[in-house]
């Protein structure tokens, strides 16, 4: 264990400390690069000692991730992140865990792992790594790849409707939900201290460009000529402003999100939705923005934290409930176990 | 041995004494036969009987009421001889209704005693048992050569209570407790056992409370009063060991066992679960003991279960997950990983009836393959199983040991027989039980230069190191490793290499474990009959019996089936026969005559019920009068 004289002592780690004798081995251009390096980045800043960090990760490129860091991790089977971590984190609360995976394996194969590790909240920080398509595998389309989408398995295009991966985690109770792209590096680096932060499970979805199976299509949302236009900056009580030189805003009629210039018609910023990241119903309409079309109106992509709650984690819960009953009742010996409440004696 | 007990006016009881008497109580899943048949064994148990049990029902929770789908049986074996089986046959068969009747009657012995509550024998219950229009076996002549005694159990039980607060429904379901009544006047037991239960199980329902023990001891006094009964039945306690006994099932047992393993290993535990049959009352037995500091999670399903379980153990826990077949085939996937992790874990198949849903409340051992081969790749683990319900216990604590020891899955293999059946357990002091302190390593096993994570001991075990020590950070996963250093590898010697060594620690694990032994008879001869699992007290009885009557025959019995105790082969090939009865289709037997090459005979059964002794002994007279 760790004095707090001790921890004092020892120099402030930096970014390469936590970088592993690995070499990385993610294609050329990959954007998972550079979400290593913003996690590398940000890291020494949490103060948690190298030894108390544990990556989970499930199968995929995103979970080559483990191997690369400097820390405690297992690069496990795919889809199985999730239950995985649950135990590491039930065992001991003290181990800062943290989870990544691509689309498929969070959404795919282990969609039922993901929804109820939102709703169970234990304090995991789980990224995803969200590329739309199926890279390792050399390119089928995921369960976050657009309708239609053509890929190998899909020829002709895919028949099925995406997830989309926030209402998703919204809808399985996910007490922090975020949304960051590898592209924005400051922005990564905020969202991943919030994530930290945050106690429980912190859903951190990065839009993450894959060059070699499906380069591009988040662009609109990194390259200056579209970004501002689509995509939405979500900041705790500031209103929702977007736009090429930030003349748009979003106002609610009822819950309708409503698009409006604010050059025109006496708009004003003063009218516009204030984002309240606490606040459920908004975010499940904010989340609705990816693939909702109100009135033939595509509306901007949201970045940053579209929901935070606070509730008691998963661990604390499972230790308190042991903690509660050893107080109320006494450690039994384990004599006392063996032998049960009734026996008999032969003489 | 007979004699006068009771004597009243125009009416003679007499006790007769008896070694063992096998009683099976059978009725409609809601008759509460589980409950009367528990209290039986546990006031039969405290007075110093030895136990066998044999709980039976069907898959649906509420079957439809009457039906011989819906029969629920409990058998009880209980002696003042040493008892190894729930009984072939009953001496005392309890029905409720027609369907229990129809479905248990061929069970009972030419002579034994039939009660039947009349009140489950009118027209709609004979016809939902599926008795012809018109036809009763209480009246046909079916009883012949049983003595048959008809009681109108529902009527009694409805009069005694009446005036009592209790709505009808309730009224109707406290009957069993008058047949438990009049089987304790039969059997001579005191009713003070279930006294107690009773006014604790109700504490706060006294009406039912006072109605249930009503009830029983009018089931008493109505053997005691009227003249029906000719003789009462005394069973002498065993001759058993001196010592402390409780009762305890298997499932019971894995569960404390697992308690005791976290004492003894001075690990936390950690059991990962989904519920499935006959497999839950291991969870929730368990759930019990958070004071003992147990961690349990249901989990999402069957692969989240064990999942956890590897996140447990790889913190430093004892991972535990907990299942029956079609789940443990869920668990292959993580199963692979666990084993080229290298890290301990207990996976606990308790047997059911398969494939797929198949007989899910039956019993069967027809996991072996799956759980001695069921990988993907070369990945060879420890199996072992337990052969009795108190046996669990030692089998557990068997299966940590090896886990912890030798860095890696182990695989228990129990079934629904042992799991649900009972028998009494003189238990261990803790003191007696041998720790397996685990020390994690905290220490880089490779100075100045990066800690080696699969460097190896001399049993072959990699480094155990939890996750919160400093300066041994490491990454390990599912991709194949280059030896010592854990890191990636997809050299083909290597592979080659890491698939060899991992096989060989399992096979090292035969030099930790107890050699051979017969349980009965001699170490050669003409006959040997080689069991595993829970036919243990069916063999037993058959063997024991063909030798008192002075045939040559032995019976080994194998607690580890991978890797084989190693004089096993040299052993088994000083008989001249060689039979392994098992519950499937003849897997075990596959086993031996793939690895020893001997001609071994199999007997085989795939009913979803044990072995009686009786098919086990003919088979043994069978192939020794040949």
């Amino acid at each position: 264990m760790t004095t707090i004289a001790e921890q004092q002592a020892a120099p402030k780690l930096t970014a390469k400390d936590f970088a592993s004798n690995q070499e990385v081995k993610w294609c050329p251009g990959c954007g998972d690069y550079s979400i290593l390096k913003q996690v590398q980045t940000v890291f020494p800043d949490f103060g948690v000692p190298k030894e108390d960090i544990v990556f989970i990760s499930g199968i995929g490129c995103a979970a080559r991730f483990t191997y690369y860091m400097d820390t405690y991790g297992m690069h496990s089977i795919h889809g199985r992140a999730a239950a995985i971590a649950s135990g590491v984190k039930s065992l001991n609360p003290n181990l800062s865990v943290w989870m990544v995976s691509g689309d498929g394996d969070a959404f795919s194969i282990g969609g039922n792992h993901f929804i109820h590790l939102m709703r169970k909240n234990f304090d995991i920080n789980y990224l995803v790594f969200n590329n739309q398509i199926y890279g390792l595998t050399k390119g089928q389309y995921s369960p976050t790849s657009e309708k239609g989408k053509v890929a190998k398995s899909t020829p002709y295009g895919s028949v099925e409707e995406p997830f989309n991966p926030s209402e998703l985690a919204l809808g399985a109770k996910a007490s922090f939900v975020a949304r960051s792209l590898d592209r924005d590096p400051k922005h990564m680096q905020m969202v991943l201290k919030r994530a930290n932060e945050h106690k429980g499970t912190s859903f951190v979805e990065i839009y993450q460009n894959c060059p070699v199976f499906n380069d591009g299509t988040f662009f609109a949302y990194s390259e200056k000529e579209t970004k501002k236009e689509q995509s939405l900056m979500l900041e705790h009580g500031k209103p929702l402003i977007f736009g090429a030189t930030d003349n748009k805003g979003i106002k609610l009629d009822g819950t309708k999100p409503v698009i409006v210039d604010l050059n025109e018609n006496g708009n004003s910023v003063n009218d516009l939705w204030v984002h309240d990241e606490h606040d459920k119903t908004k975010a499940h309409i904010i989340a609705g923005f990816f693939d909702t079309q109100y009135d033939g109106i595509n509306y901007p992509r949201p970045f940053g934290v579209i929901y935070q709650e606070f509730r008691p984690t998963y661990e604390e819960g499972m230790q308190n409930q042991i903690d509660e009953l050893i107080a109320r009742k006494g450690k039994p010996s384990l004599d006392k176990i063996l032998s049960g409440d009734k026996t008999w004696t032969i003489l | 041995m007979e004699s006068v007990i009771d004597q009243k006016p125009g009416h003679v009881t007499s006790l007769v004494e008896a070694d063992s008497i096998v009683i099976r109580f059978s009725g409609d899943s809601g008759d509460g036969m589980q409950l009367t048949g528990t209290q039986f064994t546990d006031t039969a148990a405290f007075f110093g009987k030895d136990i066998s049990t044999f709980p039976e029902f069907p898959a649906e929770i509420r079957a439809p009421i009457g039906t011989t789908a819906g029969v629920s049986g409990f058998q009880v074996h209980f002696g003042s001889k040493e008892i190894f089986t729930p009984g072939d046959e009953y001496d005392v068969l309890v029905a409720m209704n027609s369907a229990a009747l129809k479905v248990d009657l061929h069970q009972l012995k030419k002579g034994g005693i039939v009660i039947v509550n009349t009140a489950g024998f009118d027209k709609k219950n004979l016809g939902l048992a599926g008795y012809a229009d018109g036809a009763n076996p209480l009246e046909d002549g079916t009883l012949e050569g049983y003595t048959v005694h008809k009681i109108d159990v529902t009527k009694f039980t409805k009069e005694c209570l009446a005036g009592s607060s209790l709505g009808m429904k309730e009224i109707e379901r406290s009957k069993n407790m008058f047949v438990l009544g009049l089987l304790f006047w039969m059997f001579d037991e005191s009713m003070d056992h279930t006294i107690a239960f009773i006014n604790e199980k109700f504490a706060k329902k006294p009406d039912i409370a006072e109605a249930n023990i009503k009830t029983l001891k009018a089931g008493w006094n109505y053997g005691d009063h009227t003249e029906i009964f000719v003789n009462r039945y005394k069973v002498a306690p065993a001759k058993l060991p001196k010592g402390v006994y409780r009762n305890i099932s298997g499932n019971a047992a894995t569960a404390i066992g697992l308690v005791a393993a976290a004492e003894l290993s001075g690990l936390p535990l950690f059991l990962g679960s989904y519920p499935i049959t006959p497999a839950s009352d291991v969870l929730h037995e368990l759930a019990k003991y958070k004071t003992s500091n147990v961690k349990t999670f249901q989990a999402e399903d069957e692969i989240a279960a064990i999942c956890a379980a590897i996140g447990a153990s790889y913190a430093g826990g004892l991972g535990v997950t907990t299942t029956s077949g079609p789940g443990m085939a869920l668990k292959t996937e993580a199963l692979g990983l666990a084993t080229i992790l290298e890290i301990p874990l207990l996976v606990i198949d308790i047997q059911r009836g398969g494939p797929s849903t198949g007989l899910p409340t039956k019993t069967e051992q027809s996991d072996l393959m799956q759980a001695m081969y069921g990988r993907h790749g070369e990945g060879p683990l420890p199996v072992i199983a337990a052969c009795s319900p108190s046996d669990c216990f030692d089998t557990i604590l068997e299966a940590a040991r090896i886990a912890t020891e030798h860095m890696t899955p182990v695989i228990v293999l129990t079934d629904g027989y042992i799991a649900n059946g009972s028998e009494p357990w003189r238990f261990p002091a803790a003191a007696d039980l041998k720790p397996f302190k685990v020390n994690f390593v905290t220490e880089n096993n490779n100075p100045g230069g990066t800690f080696k994570p699969y460097k190896r001991d001399e049993k072959l075990s990699r480094p155990w190191v939890k996750p919160g020590t400093k300066e041994l950070m490491h990454r390990i996963g599912g991709l194949e490793k280059q030896n010592e250093t854990g890191n990636v590898s997809y050299d083909a010697k290597n592979h080659e290499t890491m698939t060899r060594i991992r096989a060989e620690k399992i096979q090292k694990i035969a030099d930790y474990i107890p050699l051979a032994k017969p349980d009965s008879g001699k170490d050669k001869g003409k006959l040997v009959v080689l069991g595993w699992g829970s036919t243990s007290g069916a063999i037993k009885t058959a063997v024991r019996e063909a030798i008192a009557e002075g045939y040559d025959v032995s019976h080994v019995h194998l607690q580890h089936i991978n890797p084989f105790p190693k004089n096993l082969g040299e052993l088994l090939s000083n008989y001249d026969n060689l039979l392994i009865p098992e519950m499937n289709c003849g897997q075990l037997l596959q086993l031996i005559r793939a690895k020893y090459l001997l001609p071994a005979i199999g007997l085989s059964k795939v009913q979803g019920l044990p072995f009686t002794t009786s098919e086990l002994k003919n088979k043994i007279l069978e192939i020794l009068k040949s």
